[in-house]
Formats: C-alpha cells, sequence, structure tokens
C-alpha cells in the first residue's frame, strides 16, 4: 500500500492518453461539434429567412391579385362606357341615314310629282287640243294655227 | 504460497492477500504490475474508442457511442466553462481524460472480486489486485501530474517571482513592512501545506473510497454464499455511484485547482 515507483509508469499512461484523447476525440468532436451548431444556427436562420421572404412573396401576389382586379374593372368600365358611346353613335347614324333617305324620297317623291305633271299636262294639252281638234276641225287647219297653239302650250 | 484461500477458513489470510499487489522489486521501486496493466489495458481501451469514434464522427446522425460521448464531452465542456476563469486549451481534454479513465480504472471494482484473481491463479500468477484506483501509486499518478500542472500554470502566469511572492504575503497579509516580514514563516508554512494538501487530498480521497468499496466487497465475500448476492448486488448498485462521483470529484477539483493556478496574484 506504499507510494512506489509505479507512480511514474501511472503519471506516463495518464500524460500519453490525454494527448491521445486531446488529439483524437477531443479536437475532431469539439470542432464537429461546433460546425454542427454554426449549421443548426444557419439552418434556422435561413428557415427564419424564408419564412420572411414566404410573407413578402404573398404579399406580393396580393398587391398583384388587387390590382388586376381593379385593372379588369377599369377595363370593364372603359368598355361599357365606349359601348354606350358607339350606340349613340350608331343612333346619331341611323337617325342621320334615315334622314338622308327620307329627304332622297321626298326628291324622288317630288320628281315624281313633276314629272306626273308634265305628262298630265302633256296629256291635257293632247286632250285639249285632240278635243279642239274635233272642235275646230272645220274651222281651224292645224298647220294655219299650230304656231299659235304651241306659243300658248308654253305658256302652261 | 499457493495463493488460494478458502475464506471461511483464513479470513485475515483471505483479505491481505487479496489487498497485495502483484509486484517487481523492493521498497520505493517496487513497480505493481497488476496496476500498471489494468490502467494501460484500459487507457488502451478508452483511446481506441476514442480513435474509433474520432474518426467515424457523423455530425447528421450521430449514433452509439459517438452519442454517449458527446454527451460527456458536452458534460465536461459545460463544467470547464463554468469553472475554469480564462481560456486554456488543455483543460478540457484533461479533464475529460480524468473523468472517463477513472470510471473505467473505478469500474473494475464491479468485477467479482474473486473471478480475476481466480483466473490468474490457474495460470500461475498468484497475487492480483484488480483495481488500480486501489493503488494509490495510481492515484498520486494522476493527483501529483495535475499538481505538476498546477505549479507549471503558477509560474507562467504569475512568474516566477509571483510564485514566491505568493508563498511569503498569501493567505495572511499586512500593510507595514515589519508586519509582512514578521508574517513570512507563517505565510510560507500555511501555504506549502495548501499547495501539498491539493495532490494529497485529491490523490488520497480516490483512493480512500475506492479501497473502501474494495474492502466491503471482500467482506460480503466472507459471508455465506446464500446471502452474498443481496448484499454484494446493493452494494455494487451503490458502488456505481462512488465510481462515478469520485471520478466527477477528481475533474471538477482539478479544474478548480488550475483555475486558482491561473488567476494573477492580488495585491493586498
Amino acid at each position: 500500500m506504499n507510494v512506489t515507483a509505479t507512480l511514474f509508469g501511472q503519471a506516463l499512461t495518464f500524460g500519453v492518453l490525454v494527448w491521445f484523447l486531446t488529439r483524437y476525440l477531443w479536437g475532431p468532436m469539439t470542432q464537429m461539434m461546433q460546425a454542427r451548431a454554426a449549421r443548426i444556427a444557419n439552418g434556422l436562420e435561413a428557415a427564419e429567412r424564408s419564412k420572411h421572404e414566404l410573407e413578402l412573396a404573398k404579399q406580393h401576389a396580393a398587391d398583384s391579385l388587387r390590382a388586376a382586379k381593379q385593372q379588369a374593372a377599369e377595363v370593364i368600365a372603359g368598355a361599357n362606357k365606349q359601348a354606350t358611346v358607339i350606340i349613340d353613335q350608331a343612333k346619331e347614324q341611323a337617325r342621320i341615314e334615315g334622314q338622308r333617305q327620307l329627304d332622297v324620297a321626298v326628291a324622288e317623291i317630288e320628281q315624281e310629282k313633276s314629272r306626273a305633271k308634265q305628262e298630265l299636262r302633256t296629256e291635257v294639252t293632247n286632250l285639249a287640243l285632240a278635243t279642239a281638234e274635233k272642235i275646230l276641225a272645220r274651222e281651224i287647219n292645224p298647220s294655219v294655227h299650230g304656231e299659235y297653239l304651241d306659243n300658248m302650250l308654253k305658256g302652261l | 504460497m499457493s495463493g488460494s484461500f478458502t475464506p471461511s477458513e483464513n479470513p485475515v489470510g483471505y483479505i491481505q492477500h487479496h489487498l497485495t499487489n502483484l509486484s517487481i522489486g523492493d521498497g520505493f521501486w517496487t513497480i505493481n504490475v497488476d496496476t500498471l496493466f489494468f490502467s494501460i489495458i484500459l487507457a488502451v481501451f478508452l483511446g481506441w474508442i476514442a480513435k474509433k469514434v474520432g474518426d467515424n464522427l457523423n455530425p447528421e446522425k450521430p449514433e452509439g457511442i459517438q452519442n454517449f460521448l458527446e454527451t460527456v464531452v458536452e458534460f465536461v465542456e459545460q463544467q470547464v466553462k463554468d469553472t475554469f476563469a480564462g481560456y486554456n486549451p488543455l483543460i478540457g481534454p484533461l479533464a475529460l481524460t480524468i473523468f472517463l479513465w477513472i470510471i473505467l480504472l473505478n469500474t473494475m471494482d464491479l468485477i467479482p472480486v474473486d473471478l480475476l484473481p481466480w483466473l490468474s491463479s490457474a495460470v500461475g500468477i498468484h497475487y492480483l489486485k484488480v483495481v488500480p484506483t486501489t493503488d494509490l501509486s495510481a492515484t498520486f499518478g494522476m493527483s501529483f501530474s495535475v499538481f505538476a500542472l498546477i505549479v507549471f500554470y503558477n509560474i507562467k502566469i504569475k512568474g516566477g517571482l509571483g510564485y514566491i511572492k505568493m508563498f511569503l504575503f498569501h493567505p495572511f497579509a499586512a500593510h507595514g513592512t515589519f508586519a509582512k516580514i514578521v508574517l513570512m514563516p507563517v505565510n510560507i508554512l500555511m501555504t506549502t501545506i495548501e499547495e501539498i494538501a491539493k495532490p494529497l487530498s485529491m490523490g488520497l480521497r480516490l483512493f480512500g473510497n475506492m479501497f473502501a468499496g474494495e474492502l466491503i466487497f471482500l467482506l460480503i465475500a466472507l459471508l455465506p454464499f446464500w446471502i452474498q448476492w443481496t448484499l454484494g448486488g446493493m452494494w455494487a448498485i451503490f458502488h456505481i455511484l462512488v465510481i462515478s462521483l469520485q471520478a466527477f470529484i477528481f475533474m471538477l477539483l482539478t479544474i478548480v485547482y488550475l483555475s486558482i493556478a491561473h488567476q494573477e496574484i492580488e495585491e493586498h
């Protein structure tokens, strides 16, 4: 039970063991654990960041959607307005066209009327001439009185 | 000597036989072969495991022994962080080695007391003390290694003069020159005792605990066989606590003493 030279052997073993464990266990393991801790921290940070980015993207998407909706509403409103304008224009054009056709018709009628008048006049004249011819057949020679009659016809 | 005793025939002889080292040489220059053998075997075992785990570190999916060693390393690192003021990369692995090695050395105590001596006597070795920490040389081997580190860091941090001043003006401080000189012998005596007590108490504490534990196992072995398993089992279970606790205390004291050695001398 005395302290003996075994002590030196023990101390030597101890020293070698300390060196060995430092070299092959403590060093690599603490380094690995530090690296792992850093990696976990980075991962968590990245997760946090992507969460934030997701939030931003969501917000962005909502904004875009809202803007698109607004734009669509504007387009529809514009189209409606334009349709009204087009309808108004069409109405106006139709009205003008109708008026024009009416005018044309009136003119045609007028023309027709005057032509009928003319025809009627000619007819009446012929009739009158025929009648007068028959009446004056005995007294008047068409060749003698023709000029006179023509002048009268022109005066009608 | 035949080497085999029947416990009930000669209890004193049985115990004395068990407490005798397998040794070579005389006096101080005796070499306790069994102590060295088991210490080195366990050191090699520990180194083998350490190398195996250290070479195959898997940061993604730690398994088995790596898990266990990570826990221990983290635990020791935490102790060092909490206790050790300053920075020294040696302290962590030193504490880890002390903790693991002492646990392994102490655990030899849980092997049935007669098993290994009986096996060795079968091959002609008649003395065998299985637990290295029941040998003062083993515990002092460690505690004086730590003491050497304490002295080394004391001198490194405080300087040679500072170290001498620590002996001269500590623990009793005075203001006058005369009072200082008067207090010097007392201070030298007190500081010397304080410093020497560190390795002695560490080594003796571990030795005492393990020796007592071993002795109780031997006493239990003297009892009739039908009662041995009850008491032996109970003591073994309790002894698991002692084994790890002593390893922890040795480690913690090492950290504390080295921390003190690292502190600058305070001016009184």
